[in-house]
């Protein structure tokens, strides 16, 4: 169920990329989309009523691996976080340079590559 | 194998030495940076050199795979890092005095080697979201060069590249999650280990489909090809010539032939064959009603790669040959047309094919070495085009498919004609009057231009069988058979 609507949030993010002609909805919608990803990711290592992954002495392996939620993908979403913030603050500069050039956000307008 | 990180390290380390050496002198000193960044390059594929033919993995931080990181160097890899390693060379040596006409070179020269960081760690890297890591380094790199500029033109190229490439990067990352949630490791050989086991569910055709079509964008094959045509124009010369040369390549075909045949153990059927035919008509037949000298290349590329396509879709021994054979000829032929259309640029500033005429006069190097890359993309012996080329159309004979080889052929002839057609406008006819005072192009382009005409002819020497032996085969034998690549891994 909780993965349906990530799939939901996924393609609200695709349609906010493909349908909108303002500059900065389309980098909104590549936002909702990275983040839809990271999302499914961290769900994958989830586990309801999930202890921290971190082990003390008291503990019985078996019970530990039962019992903790999955670390890795709490690490992979940390990194993606990351590559994103670096991806969408490009995007929004270069949005801001074309804004300068063209004095607009409407994407009907900026095309004088074509052919 | 003690080597390997460096390849990653050492341009990574440059790009931030460059940008800091440039703080404690003030930006006064342009040459450090160019300094600098030649001898990294240099110094790396003088590397590469040396790992020829050797295989093996590092371990990063001593955890063994498949929890840690792993690096693995195999024959396809040496191969892809001795050609990007060598065209980064070249094109930094052309940068020299390139990039004069532009401010903040060091800026330039950090993001460069930060793409040739990431492209060295995507060639090496033996684990799956560190390839994607790599993919993003690379790829954030070359929207920030694309768009260097800041001119209306390169803002908007660089936009569209940058979604675009946004959007396949995000279909990587949910492939990626969606095979952890499946296998739990994140090693390519384990998984595809345990892919080999199990059942192929829908589950991952799903998966495999989400890698094909993202790498398919960044390879820029033909439905997913749109940013390519503005971005790569858009580009400083040097960087267009990367970009064609070995980025998409390195980022796009490489990758994902490493995910379909080592990790699915899947070739396509004859999927590929038909996305190679569609690019290279498609490609071509855009290719020639082009007057803007880069864009005309950039689609020409298009139409390439659909040849090295082809090729791989073929799944034969003589196919992958082939495609790979012409995989290495594209990088040196359409870099050095790259260089050629800068050069034009840096003296006449102008890339409209019907304000220039009769080059040849002015300038003898530029012109023939032009001549030399086009007959050889066209397929002239006894340059290199024309031997893998013809080896693609042996193959599509071999393996059954007489119509391949009819599209391949149909191809090779627009080829021809939109080459000519660029040579005719470019470089020969008569010499407008108000160009008879340029002067040939500086040293280090000129050196770049003469070093890559002479490999257009030399690689042709790879067919000779003790080279083809020592170079082609190793790749070859890693992408029919993905037990090599697993053995390397998992001990």
């Amino acid at each position: 169920m909780i993965y349906i609507l990530c799939l939901i949030l996924f393609f609200i993010g695709l349609y906010g990329i493909f349908c909108k002609k303002n500059l900065i909805k389309i980098v909104l919608g590549f936002i909702i989309m990275e983040n839809a990803v990271n999302l499914f990711l961290i769900l994958l290592g989830y586990k309801n009523n999930g202890i921290a992954p971190i082990m003390t002495k008291s503990m019985r392996l078996d019970e530990f691996l039962a019992s903790s939620v999955d670390p890795l993908p709490q690490a992979l979403v940390l990194t993606s976080i990351v590559i994103g913030l670096a991806v969408t603050a490009l995007m929004v500069a270069v949005a801001i340079r074309i804004y300068e050039r063209f004095g607009t956000f409407d994407i009907t307008e900026i095309k004088r590559l074509k052919g | 194998m003690n080597t390997l990180p460096y390849f990653v390290l050492i341009p990574l380390a440059g790009a931030f030495l460059v940008v800091f050496l440039n703080v404690l002198t003030r930006n006064k000193v342009r040459v450090i940076s160019e300094i600098l960044a030649n001898v990294i390059t240099l110094a790396l594929f003088i590397m590469t050199i040396f790992m020829f033919n050797k295989s093996g993995m590092y371990v990063i931080g001593k955890w063994v795979p498949p929890l840690g990181i792993n690096l693995v160097l195999d024959g396809l890899s040496g191969l892809m890092l001795s050609i990007v390693n060598l065209i980064a060379f070249t094109a930094t040596l052309f940068s020299i005095n390139y990039m004069r006409r532009y401010t903040a070179n060091n800026y330039y020269y950090a993001l460069f080697l930060l793409m040739l960081a990431g492209m060295n760690g995507v060639l090496l890297s033996g684990d799956f979201f560190n390839l994607f890591v790599f993919i993003e380094i690379a790829s954030i790199a070359s929207y920030a060069l694309v768009g260097f500029g800041t001119e209306a033109d390169e803002l908007e190229a660089s936009f569209k590249y940058m979604v675009m490439g946004g959007i396949a990067s995000t279909f990587i990352l949910l492939a990626i999650a969606l095979l952890y949630s499946q296998f739990g490791v994140l090693n390519m050989a384990y998984i595809s280990e345990a892919i080999a086991n199990s059942e192929f569910n829908i589950l991952l055709k799903f998966t495999l489909f989400l890698f094909i079509a993202a790498f398919s964008v960044k390879a820029a094959i033909i439905p997913f090809h749109a940013w390519l045509p503005d971005a790569h124009p858009a580009a400083p010369a040097p960087i267009s010539a990367m970009l064609s040369g070995v980025v998409i390549k390195t980022l796009g075909l490489y990758a994902m032939i490493r995910v379909m045949y080592n990790v699915f153990g899947f070739n396509g059927g004859n999927l590929l064959a038909y996305m190679g035919i569609i690019s290279i008509m498609v490609g071509g037949l855009l290719a020639l009603g082009q007057m803007d000298m880069k864009r005309l290349l950039a689609y020409s590329s298009i139409s390439q790669i659909g040849y090295i396509i082809l090729g791989f879709g073929l799944g034969t021994k003589l196919g992958i040959f082939a495609a790979l054979f012409h995989l290495v000829n594209h990088s040196v032929f359409k870099s050095l047309l790259f260089m050629n259309s800068g050069s034009v640029y840096h003296r006449l500033g102008t890339r409209n094919l019907d304000e220039m005429g009769g080059l040849n006069k002015v300038m003898p190097i530029t012109g023939g070495t032009s001549l030399i890359a086009s007959f050889s993309i066209a397929g002239m012996p006894p340059f290199n085009g024309f031997f893998s080329k013809l080896l693609i159309i042996i193959a599509c004979i071999q393996s059954g498919h007489p119509m391949f080889a009819f599209w391949a052929i149909a191809g090779s002839i627009f080829t021809l004609a939109y080459y000519m057609k660029m040579q005719r406008y470019a470089f020969f006819g008569s010499l407008k009057e108000s160009y008879k005072s340029i002067k040939e192009s500086p040293f280090f382009m000129s050196v770049s231009m003469i070093i890559l005409a002479i490999l257009c002819l030399a690689t042709s020497f790879l067919l000779i069988p003790q080279l083809r032996d020592a170079v082609l085969t190793p790749a070859v034998e890693v992408i029919l058979n993905a037990d090599t690549y697993k053995a390397l891994v998992i001990k």
